[in-house]
């Protein structure tokens, strides 16, 4: 037994409450005198059922809204002003000095609060279980993931053999725009390679340097920025940038 | 730049009428100089917050269906939503869901063109039946009703697919597909039928069938 051809449309438009009063009342007529139709309309009410039932539907897993929230934070902030941020150290250098050091001040001001955002970063991506978006040991899946979310092609390099496993990579915010991070292990230990395309402006210091307990190393090479940070100890870190570095293609 | 908008320029032409995928535009053109923007202000950012992301849930079950991949699913969304916050001043009232998940789709198109995947015909579908639908092995694997249903619903191919998981699931009406997936409404009326049609094929309804 099936419905009427011509009434499959309205089966479904009184099913899904899209039927207007005449409509619906002329279909509803219809139903009394047609089981053909009646039996669809049954089947499908039925089958509605079945989908709309709780459960059927996905729920989002736990960590994606504070991630979520975390972007969205990330970007109603305002972007930081420089100027003022940079001001209360030019000042507490003494008049005489501060036009000779205003520029350095600024750079360095510049690279701190950038270096806080890095901890920051790395920290959040231990504790917010979102280590990595796609992992994998493996640099050929790497490098295409990152292809076609930035706007850039960060160097994916296999440094297993020296002792830092590959084990994924992210994409992350950091001063103010989407930068890659390459993921590596060292021992039960993370480090978080954060890249994004140099700016123009002055070179910023080298590193290696420690910051709140962590170290953070810094390089620059064709047009990249590359910001280490880790837990491991400063000296292990730049054995990682060495490595990094002598690998990078040329 | 202009390669990376040229997806969406068919979706575009399409559905003029649709705030959400030109907001969507404006928000991918401006993705790489993100700094250049001003800011939503605190108010209009709080207003993102208590209006759209409460729907966190139903656009991760709009992506999980769309791309049948847990972890793609919440890349698709995470890109989304944050696609979502740079467009919101284009929001523009209606049901905040339909505007989010065209945002959703879009995702899932761009992730989709990038992988090079061809684009799904309907018209082609129409002619043939789901080709990943369930063998009675896979059936039997799986284990209860919720992922029978599930399992069912992701062998549909992916215009009727999405049809029906957002007049089902997310309730929908058919004026919010249109304007959701961008088909007209007539489509929308014949993906619907033709969705429930094989999906009663695969999942026949006891009792009611012998």
């Amino acid at each position: 037994m099936t419905a009427c051809p011509d009434k499959e449309a309205l089966l479904h438009g009184l099913l899904d409450g899209e039927l207007d009063a005449a409509n619906a009342q002329a279909c509803e007529a219809h139903l009394k005198t047609c089981p053909g139709c009646a039996q669809a309309l049954g089947e499908l009410q039925a089958l509605s059922a079945r989908l709309s039932a709780p459960g059927v539907a996905y729920r989002a897993p736990p960590g994606l809204r504070a991630r979520i929230e975390g972007l969205i934070d990330a970007e109603a902030r305002p972007p930081p002003r420089r100027l003022r941020a940079a001001a209360p150290w030019a000042f507490s250098g003494g008049f005489a000095a501060l036009a000779a050091s205003l520029a350095v001040v600024m750079v360095q001001a510049n690279v701190s609060a950038l270096e806080d955002q890095l901890v920051a970063s790395h920290v959040r991506s231990t504790l917010a279980s979102h280590l990595v978006d796609v992992e994998t040991s493996d640099r050929h899946v790497v490098k295409p993931w990152f292809n076609g979310r930035i706007d850039f092609a960060p160097p994916v390099i296999e440094l297993a053999d020296a002792g830092y496993p590959l084990a994924g990579g992210r994409l992350d915010y950091l001063d103010d725009r989407v930068v890659a991070a390459l993921v590596y292990r060292r021992n039960r230990h993370v480090i978080n390679l954060f890249v994004w395309p140099s700016k123009p402006g002055p070179a910023l210091p080298p590193g290696p340097a420690l910051r709140s307990g962590y170290s953070v190393a810094h390089w620059r090479n064709h047009g990249l920025e590359f910001w280490a940070v880790s837990d491991i100890d400063a000296g292990d870190l730049e054995a990682f940038r060495r490595a990094f570095v002598a690998r990078a293609p040329t | 730049m202009t390669g990376r908008i040229l997806p969406f320029a068919p979706l575009l032409s399409a559905k003029p009428d649709g705030p959400g995928v030109a907001v969507f535009l404006r928000g991918k053109r401006t993705a790489a100089t993100a700094a250049d923007e001003t800011p939503l202000d605190p108010g209009e950012a709080d207003r993102f917050r208590r209006l759209i992301l409460p729907h966190l849930d139903c656009a991760y079950s709009f992506a999980r269906f769309l791309c049948r991949d847990p972890s793609l699913a919440e890349d698709l969304v995470q890109d989304a939503f944050l696609r979502a916050f740079r467009g919101f001043r284009g929001f523009r009232g209606g049901d905040p869901r339909a505007w989010l998940f065209a945002i959703v789709r879009s995702s899932h198109l761009t992730w989709a063109e990038r992988r090079r995947e061809p684009d799904v015909d309907a018209d082609a579908v129409l002619e043939t039946t789901p080709s990943e639908a369930l063998s009675p092995e896979a059936v039997l694997v799986q284990q209860g009703e919720v992922a029978t249903v599930r399992g069912a619903l992701e062998s549909l191919p992916e215009p009727f697919r999405e049809t029906l998981v957002l007049r089902e699931l997310e309730e929908l009406s058919y004026r919010e597909i249109a304007q959701a997936t961008g088909a007209p409404i007539g489509t929308v009326m014949s993906r619907l039928a033709r969705a429930r049609q094989m999906l009663l094929a695969v999942l026949p309804i006891e009792g009611l069938r012998p």
